[in-house]
């Protein structure tokens, strides 16, 4: 049940690498609670948009305010939404040199200052969550893609985030992990986290998702309700996109 | 099966080029025998249990003139490995430092630390041995107006001037006492590991530790008499006596070998540092982490692992360049060998332990550095 | 089902904002990020306050930059003394009148140099002009063939050190190339003696080989052939040079992806034409920034040659700031030494990262 209150705000976001201008006026709301896919060609910004909600990009122009904090150079204020937000890679990015469990305590000792003990059962908490549990003392080389996104994902919940944005999550799966991938997401929106993904899977985003957002080019094209979206579209280019990609 | 005309070119080539080599060795060998003889040159390891005379100047064993040649290159021996294992330790510390330097945030910090490299690399070592030596005899005062920056320290550009421990017969205790504490110290560690994992509290085992190491020997030495003297450098003359003494030469070695080789060690950790994926700094900082954190315990242990075997190759380096001792004096194996030459011409012999002793050196290193390389490797399936 | 599907008009491109780099906002971000970076920025600050000044005051303000050794008060720099002594540096004790010889050497030298740097000659025309450079120069140098010969104990100073070094490169390439392919060699009598030679080599340091050159060598040699030092420290550069040349190329050698040896085969190229023509030329591009680095370090290694009594330039530095008129300036000569070499060698690292940057790219 998404509630009225806006937990994400972008409006006139403008961002430019070098002369390129990869981001045109972008204005959009995710409300607390809401589940939003991001979906589009390659090229058309939607990992740097969700990268710019957590300022691993920098932009130039516009204002981007996370749960009540604008997202500015300021130093404290970064750490403070950066707590709130958690991130899922297209390349999991866990730790290599560190156990599984260690990937997961890191963060909650580190940043948030739990006692090890508590941050440990935080972590065994998560890992029975995505259903991994057994693998807590495995280094992620040892796992699976499938298993080490579950993992990156119970990184991102033992910070117990306000939000998740997830970066094309299954794109870098073999066929036969994404469905444990996608699961685990779906469970995730069953409990009414924000959630902002950048993904292909259009049978996730029916599910699940409360709104679409269609881009092109560095900019919002439509954004609707996954019925209406997907039967509805209501530019030539969201059809031509659609048909080249439910043909799967 | 053994195809003979297959094999008959590589085979033949084979034995022509180890024969010709075999050849030229042997005419070697011819020659050298008759230069020898004509130069009347002894020949053989004799000489090392000859009374050599050779005065030197830093030992860390016992020495003095009256010992063998072979007793005054194992001193050498072993001031060659004393330096390069002071040195490895101080230019790996100093080399992090510079390579975490290179890549930091702040403009002035970086840029620094990339002038320091460009400047150390590329001047010549000897160079910079040089030009520490004489700075640092230019700076420092004559014995007779020395620096005394404590009681019974001295600093002048004869050196450094301490005073030697001289241990009496309690002391054994006192080391006991100390091995003693360490062992518990480690057990201390252990126990209180496993019951923080218990009951998430554990031992201040630390600050217990500390107390134990500093504690339990100062006991033994209290309980044994106080059984430590000191020989104190006292002036007498131009010059001290007594006492203990680092030297400019070994000071001078030891500050260019580690300057050199800290230049290229930060190279190393630069490239290695640079070299972590993107995605890891990506995931830190989604996580919240703050820049300390994120090097010491995301960026720098995968850095370590990658550059093992460069910073191997420094080693060796290292090891070699002190070699350059003997152009500023300092008695390591290089410089006794090398007046030794000077006095019996026995080149040969002396060369050939020279080869020995380094490469057996190099070898040991190399084989210790690749058993840690293999340990910290990353667990894969 | 849907109304008129509208068509989408993409927005135009905009110029980016001009950078909004105000000074205040580069310092804020640059060098006063967080409280540590602040601390480490004013300590900087400090030392290059406390060290620039007097070190530019020393070097160049309070400077004397000419006349005798009465000139030089103390307060600065003597550059006076490498003025003095700046020709026994550059060129040892070459006899004053020849002096146009190692003269039009240097100018060769320095023209050759501009030619392969401007990247306008192939690298078959310069594979060919450096040698012919170094027979030059040793000509001009040295003498012979209608020039007046000049002592080998009298080159000393920069110029030996350059002619060490070239030498060098020239003649331990060739041979660490040679030594490379013994080593993979499949015929077990070679591989071994080439694995033993640069392994013994690279194992020990620099001047063990030295010393084996100078003070071993005339012990191998007929009792009636005697080489003098130059050529003996030479042979011993050129045999310490070539292992480490040798390891490099294998690393070369080993990135040729395997696939070129087999379309080779396929193609019916015999083994030595494979090699020459297929394998090397790949090998020595991958590994071109290697071997440059390797000839930085050569050059370097030329200042050993004082410890076996060879005067190059800092043994010239060396010997110069022992004059009894002049004592007490061996910080200006050593100065002098360090800038010179910086120069060339950072010169020489240049080119070589240029090359990486512009030649066929090093793929992995």
């Amino acid at each position: 049940m998404t509630s009225s209150e806006t937990i994400i705000d972008v409006k006139g976001l403008n961002k430019w690498y070098g002369d390129f201008h990869v981001l045109k006026n972008i204005d959009l709301e995710v409300r607390r609670g809401e589940r939003i896919v991001i979906c589009g060609p390659s090229g058309s910004g939607k990992s740097t948009l969700i990268r710019c909600m957590n300022r691993l990009e920098r932009h130039q122009e516009g204002t981007i305010i996370v749960d009540g904090t604008e997202l500015t150079g300021n130093v404290k204020g970064l750490e403070k939404i950066r707590r709130e937000v958690g991130m899922v890679f297209q390349n999991f990015n866990l730790f290599p040199h560190m156990t599984v469990l260690d990937n997961l305590t890191l963060a909650p000792i580190w940043v948030r200052k739990m006692p090890k003990r508590e941050a440990e059962a935080t972590a065994m908490h998560f890992l029975e969550r995505v259903r991994i549990a057994e693998q807590a003392a495995k280094y992620p080389g040892q796992l699976s893609g499938g298993q080490q996104q579950r993992v990156a994902i119970a990184r991102a919940l033992c910070m117990n985030p306000n939000i998740l944005l997830f970066d094309e999550p299954t794109s870098a799966l073999d066929p036969e992990m994404i469905k444990e991938v996608l699961d685990v997401m779906v469970s995730l929106a069953e409990e009414n986290m924000t959630m902002v993904c950048v993904t292909h899977e259009m049978g996730f985003a029916r599910t699940v998702a409360d709104r679409i957002i269609f881009m092109d080019g560095g900019e919002i094209v439509e954004q609707n309700s996954p019925e209406e979206f997907f039967s509805n579209p209501r530019y030539d280019r969201t059809r031509q996109f659609l048909s080249q990609i439910l043909h799967h | 099966m053994f195809k003979l005309k297959e094999q008959l070119p590589a085979l033949l080539t084979q034995v022509l080029v180890v024969g010709a080599i075999l050849y030229v060795a042997l005419q070697l060998f011819h020659n050298t025998q008759a230069n020898l003889e004509a130069r009347n040159i002894a020949s053989g390891f004799g000489f090392l249990t000859v009374e050599g005379g050779l005065p030197i100047n830093d030992s860390l064993l016992p020495y003095s003139p009256a010992d063998t040649y072979g007793r005054a290159f194992a001193v050498g021996i072993l001031n060659t490995l004393f330096v390069s294992a002071l040195a490895i330790v101080l230019a790996t510390v100093l080399g992090v430092i510079i390579g975490v330097a290179r890549v930091s945030g702040n403009w002035l910090v970086a840029h620094l630390a990339a002038v320091y490299v460009e400047v150390l690399r590329n001047v010549p070592l000897l160079l910079t041995l040089f030009f520490c030596y004489s700075t640092l005899l230019a700076f420092l005062p004559s014995p007779r107006t020395s620096l005394v920056p404590l009681g019974d320290i001295f600093i002048n550009n004869r050196g450094v001037y301490v005073p030697r421990p001289l241990f009496e017969d309690g002391m054994g205790w006192v080391v006991l006492a100390l091995v003693a504490a360490i062992a518990a110290s480690a057990a201390l560690v252990r126990v209180s590991r496993r019951m923080r994992d218990e009951t998430g509290r554990g031992l201040h085992s630390g600050w217990m530790s500390l107390g134990l190491i500093l504690g339990l020997p100062a006991a033994a030495y209290f309980l044994a008499g106080q059984p430590l003297e000191f020989d104190v450098p006292v002036l007498s003359g131009f010059n001290f006596k007594g006492g203990m003494v680092l030297r400019p030469e070994f000071s001078a070695l030891l500050i260019g070998l580690v300057l050199y080789t800290a230049a290229f060690i930060g190279e190393n950790v630069r490239s290695g540092i640079q070299s972590v994926d993107a995605g890891q700094l990506d995931a830190a900082k989604a996580l919240g982490l703050s820049p300390g954190p994120i090097m010491r315990k995301v960026i720098l242990p995968q850095t370590l692992r990658v550059c093992i075997p460069a910073t191997t190759n420094d080693y060796t380096s290292l090891i070699k360049n002190s070699s350059l001792a003997v152009a500023i004096g300092y008695p390591d194996m290089v410089s006794i060998g090398g007046t030794i030459i000077g006095q019996n011409d026995q080149a040969i012999e002396i060369i050939g332990m020279w080869m020995a002793v380094y490469l057996t050196i190099n070898l040991v290193v190399s084989l210790v550095m690749n058993w840690f390389n293999a340990k910290v490797q990353l667990v894969e399936r | 089902m849907s109304e008129q599907l509208k068509t989408f008009i993409p927005s135009p491109d905009a110029p980016p904002p001009v950078a909004d780099a105000g000074v205040l906002l580069w310092l804020r971000t640059n060098l006063f990020s967080g409280w540590f970076n602040s601390v480490l920025t004013v300590l900087a600050v400090l030392v290059l306050a406390k060290t620039i000044p007097p070190l530019i005051s020393w070097a160049f303000t309070n400077a004397v930059w000419s006349g005798g050794p009465d000139a030089c008060d103390g307060a600065g720099a003597c550059w006076a003394f490498i003025a003095d002594k700046a020709r026994v540096m550059l060129i040892g004790t070459y006899p004053q009148e020849l002096i146009w010889r190692p003269l039009a050497a240097a100018i060769l030298f320095a023209g050759v140099i501009a030619a392969t740097a401007s990247g306008r000659f192939g690298k078959g025309v310069l594979a060919g002009t450096w040698p012919l450079l170094f027979v030059a120069a040793v000509w001009l140098v040295g003498g012979g063939a209608g020039l007046t010969e000049v002592d080998q104990s009298m080159w000393g100073g920069l110029m030996l050190s350059l002619g060490l070094a070239a030498v060098g490169i020239l003649f331990s390439v060739p041979f660490g190339i040679i030594l490379a392919l013994g080593r993979q060699s499949r015929m077990a009598g070679i591989s071994s003696i080439c694995i033993g030679f640069i392994e013994l080599i690279r194992g020990v340091p620099l001047i063990t080989i030295l010393f084996m050159a100078s003070v071993m060598m005339p012990l191998f040699l007929p009792v009636n052939l005697q080489i003098n030092n130059l050529l003996r420290v030479q042979v011993g550069i050129i045999l310490f040079s070539s292992a480490y040349i040798a390891e490099v190329v294998r690393g070369g050698l080993q990135a040729v992806p395997s696939g070129q040896l087999d379309a080779a085969k396929a193609l019916g190229l015999s083994n030595w034409m494979i090699t020459l023509f297929v394998v090397l030329p790949q090998a020595l591009r991958y590994v071109l920034p290697s071997l440059i680095g390797r000839c930085i370090a050569l050059f370097k290694d030329t200042s050993l040659v004082i410890i076996v009594g060879l005067l190059d330039f800092l043994g010239m530095v060396k010997a110069a700031s022992q004059d009894q008129n002049w004592l007490g300036h061996e910080v200006e000569g050593y100065v002098f030494c360090a800038v010179v070499y910086w120069c060339i060698c950072f010169g020489m690292s240049r080119y070589g990262r240029s090359l990486e940057k512009r030649g066929p790219q090093t793929k992995r």
